[in-house]
């Protein structure tokens, strides 16, 4: 049987850079195909070139055996190869009918659209690949994963028999991850060949039957499963030695720099999202707060950062009363923070990387002088920070929108460092990006730690809270509801802490 | 160095370039199709602006069109869309004209405060929508239409009847109008800069002293905005407000502050005509608020592209009032060619700042690329 997919000698440059270099990959019909590497290792590129969205300079591409050129998604589509995007590209004021015929609507005379024989077909291929999502909610109303859903059933509507999921688990919580790896397992039962790339390898590892691994540009290998570890996939990706996060000796000091005390933050209808938290962290310490996510860690974090007033309780920075003062004084204070969405949160995107390397400081010396902004000073932070921090870029004159996710992060945490702040507020640090930048992340918050720096870090990342964290609180529905050591920890008990698990296990246990 | 400026330079002109090139041939058509000679139409109207009392005119014009301009492009960098420039000029020309024909001050005194009252009352009047937006959650292009109607049918309508002068206010007559200024209060002409560098201005024509203020405002505009952490705040804030917020700056009062300083400018639109003429009129020149949003559109919200953009547009209006009298073809067709100027120019700008997007990436992508791909 031919395979669903060939490529050979897939060939792609852009202007200085090789995105593809030689590219081959078998896929067989019927399978989970997973695609492994950094960012810019080439799998974005390779998929558009799959997807028809750019054309390879050489190489050549079979699908189901037949040697194709493909110019158009339109034209992918028709081969039967769809695309499920990272970044949803849904009608939110739509219902989920409206959302997948769109473009494809089935049509009455008199250019009416027949939304009974829409509904039909979309029932049809409900039940053929086992996703169940109904048909009238408006898609603004739909959860994250159910929005994923409904992506996955426009493409199915078109008659894709080829998938290709574009870091699908990079916007789901684990719970919604587990679903979507049934759906997947579905559709592969149903017959449908599916292309899946991701760089997280523990699921790579759960879902996929084949792996193959990129790394600038060129195909490493492929894999089964079965044959390797998550250790051994990692370093096919980075090519030399895996860094792990691991705290070094305890640098912890008597000296409290960030106190919450009796914390209370009030969500919809005055139900506490945070409640009762009490928690200091010392100068040179990492305390790490576990916990799945929506258990009222955004709050919290909002709230110490100045953009959610707290109704109850205290925050006390060095010393200080800060529980209602405004960001900006914060920031002046001492508190740097690394948000968990840089695009929403932490950059400007069409600004430049100098004017980036300011944001949140723009007060501050060197970036200004009273009233008048420096670009003098404002370009040297930048260049210090580029150079320190290793943030890959021809020059800052770019803006922020040009570079790498691991890239960006590493920026905005290189201008949170460089401020020299007394406090860290680190909301997952190292989500969405690839092994290498987040070792670089990792080595340096250890390093501000050693000098003295207090860090909050929130992750779901549960062995960089393991590795990092001098303490873990574990954080369930708004409360902090245990506090364990990290070195007698395993990633497995610290998710029953998280779940809630393990507390009715204690008090059943404590009881009996 | 150099070379990556010229080629942002050369980026950077490229749009506007292309969409006055391509108003140029669309309007040709035009032209064409009406039976009209499109080479004669042009010929005229450059012809007429080579003279120097045209020029004056177009400058004359163009000094409301570019704090009008620059009046929405305080907005828009804030983006925030404040379409009620119109109402703000208009409330702040008839109060201040008000205001300024009951005191007697020495000049400079007089005509500060009437820019002052002008300024506060169009600055006042826009804070309001902003209030209005960052309390109730209103928008502010909702808000700022109602207030236009409130100016234009309302206030301005009721006061013209109230504030009206007794008796004949104008060497013409027939015309009515507020208590005229008393001349200590009105800007002198500025001819004689101008004469300096050319011959005598005939024809009675006076460049308006207002084109100083305006030169102040765009200069103050641009070093506010790109040399002070307020103006970052505020590009900062319109870019990006979640990011901006969390890095100390409140959205909701960059939204007031924004809305206020664009009224501010706005209240400056009508002191062109209130300096030269003294009163405010039944019918005074109108509509130079929502051409102002165009002239923003066109020069980018940036200083110096909104006076050129100013500029261009004080011609068209200007030098076409010759077609008339020439028969070349319908004055209409400047109409034309602003709005095909305004559409082409927004696709160029999109379609320009696509390429930037592309070059940068392929240029952080190269970087990247530091160390040589392995050899497998």
């Amino acid at each position: 049987m031919a395979s669903a997919i060939e490529l050979t000698g897939i060939t792609k440059r852009f202007p200085g850079v090789v995105a593809n270099d030689d590219i081959h990959l078998e896929v067989a019909e019927g399978e989970i195909h997973a695609i492994c590497g950094e960012n810019g290792a080439g799998k974005s590129t390779l998929m558009k070139i799959l997807y028809g969205m750019q054309p390879p300079d050489s190489g050549t591409i079979r699908i189901q055996g037949d040697e194709v050129e493909l110019h158009s998604p339109a034209q992918a589509i028709e081969l039967g190869i769809g695309m499920v995007h990272q970044h949803f590209m849904l009608a939110d004021q739509l219902t989920v009918l409206e959302n997948v015929i769109l473009g494809a609507e089935p049509m009455r005379s008199l250019g009416r659209i027949d939304f009974q024989a829409g509904r039909e077909h979309l029932d049809e291929v409900g039940r053929a690949y086992g996703l169940d999502i109904n048909a009238d909610d408006l898609v603004e109303t739909l959860e994250v994963g159910e929005r994923q859903r409904v992506e996955i059933i426009k493409v199915l509507y078109r008659g894709a028999k080829i998938l290709i999921l574009d870091e699908p688990t990079a916007v789901l919580v684990p719970q919604e991850v587990d679903e979507l790896f049934r759906n997947i397992r579905e559709l592969k039962a149903s017959g449908a060949t599916i292309l899946f790339i991701d760089h997280k390898l523990d699921e790579v590892l759960e879902i996929a039957d084949t792996i193959t691994v990129l790394r600038q540009g060129r195909t490493v290998g492929t894999v089964k499963p079965d044959e390797v570890t998550a250790h051994d996939l990692a370093e096919m990706m980075i090519g030399s030695e895996l860094p792990v996060p691991d705290a070094g000796a305890s640098t912890v000091t008597e000296e409290v720099a960030l106190e919450l005390s009796g914390l209370r933050v009030a969500g919809e209808g005055d139900r506490a999202v945070v409640d009762d938290v009490t928690l200091s962290v010392h100068r040179g310490e990492i305390v790490g707060i576990a916990g799945v996510e929506g258990n009222g860690q955004a709050e919290l974090v909002n709230a110490i950062i100045g953009i959610q007033d707290p109704d109850q309780g205290v925050i006390t920075l060095l010393g200080r009363d800060i529980t209602h003062v405004s960001v900006r004084h914060r920031r002046e204070m001492g508190l740097g923070y690394v948000p968990q969405d840089r695009h929403r949160d932490g950059l400007l995107l069409g600004f430049t990387l100098w004017e980036n390397a300011a944001l949140g400081h723009q007060t501050e010396k060197p970036y200004s002088r009273g009233p008048w902004l420096s670009r003098l000073g404002m370009r040297g932070r930048a260049n210090r920070i580029k150079e320190d921090f290793d943030v890959r870029t021809p020059h800052i004159e770019v803006s922020a929108h040009a570079l790498s996710g691991g890239n960006q992060q590493k920026l905005i945490v290189g201008r949170e460092m460089v401020a020299d702040p007394a406090v860290l507020i680190a909301n997952h640090p190292t989500r969405g990006i690839d092994v290498g930048a987040q070792a670089a992340v990792w080595d340096d918050i250890r390093e501000a730690r050693s000098r003295g720096l207090a860090t909050l870090l929130v992750s779901a990342d549960l062995d960089e809270l393991i590795g990092l964290s001098d303490t873990i609180v574990v954080m369930l529905r708004g409360r902090l509801v245990a506090r364990l050591d990290p070195n007698d920890i395993t990633p497995r008990d610290l998710g029953a802490y998280m779940t809630g698990a393990a507390l009715e296990a204690e008090r059943t246990g404590g009881s009996s | 160095m150099t070379e990556r400026l010229t080629h942002r330079l050369m980026l950077a002109s490229a749009a506007p370039i292309a969409a006055v090139v391509i108003a140029v041939v669309l309007s040709s058509i035009v032209l064409l199709i009406s039976g009209s000679n499109p080479l004669a139409a042009y010929a005229d109207m450059l012809q007429h602006a080579s003279k120097l009392e045209t020029q004056v005119d177009i400058l004359n014009r163009a000094t409301p069109l570019y704090l009008s301009g620059v009046a929405a492009a305080i907005g828009f960098r804030m983006n925030l869309f404040n379409i009620g420039v119109e109402g703000q000029y208009l409330l702040a020309f008839i109060v201040a004209a008000h205001l300024g024909a009951q005191v007697e001050l020495p000049s400079v005194l007089h005509v500060a405060f009437i820019l002052v009252i002008a300024m506060a009352v169009g600055g006042a009047f826009s804070g309001a929508a902003g209030v209005l937006k960052v309390t109730r959650g209103v928008n502010e292009v909702i808000s700022t239409i109602m207030l236009n109607a409130v100016v234009i049918s309302g206030l301005a309508a009721w006061w013209i009847v109230e504030w009206q002068a007794g008796g004949e206010i104008s060497a013409t007559g027939g015309r009515v109008g507020t208590e005229p200024i008393a001349e200590s209060g009105l800007l002198p002409d500025i001819n004689s800069w101008l004469e300096v560098f050319t011959r005598e201005i005939g024809l009675g024509k006076k460049l308006t002293g207002m084109m100083v203020v305006a030169l102040v405002v765009g200069v103050v505009y641009h070093v506010i905005l790109n040399r002070t952490v307020f103006g970052f705040d505020l590009r900062s804030s319109g870019a990006n407000p979640t990011a901006s917020h969390v890095g100390g700056v409140s959205p909701k009062r960059m939204v007031v502050i924004a809305m206020t300083l664009s009224g501010m400018v706005a209240g400056l639109v009508g002191m062109t005509e209130l300096m030269d003429t003294g009163y405010y009129p039944s019918n005074p020149i109108s509509l130079l608020g929502f051409t102002g949003i165009a002239v923003a559109l066109l020069g980018r919200n940036h200083p110096a592209g909104v006076a050129v953009a100013a500029l261009i547009f004080g011609f068209l209006d200007v030098s076409s009032g010759i077609l008339q009298i020439s028969g070349a073809a319908s004055r209409e067709i400047v109409e034309i060619m602003k709005g095909v100027i305004i559409l082409t120019a927004v696709i160029a700008y999109e379609v320009v700042r696509r390429i930037r997007e592309r070059e940068e990436a392929a240029a952080a992508a190269a970087a990247m690329a530091t160390s040589p791909a392995a050899t497998p």
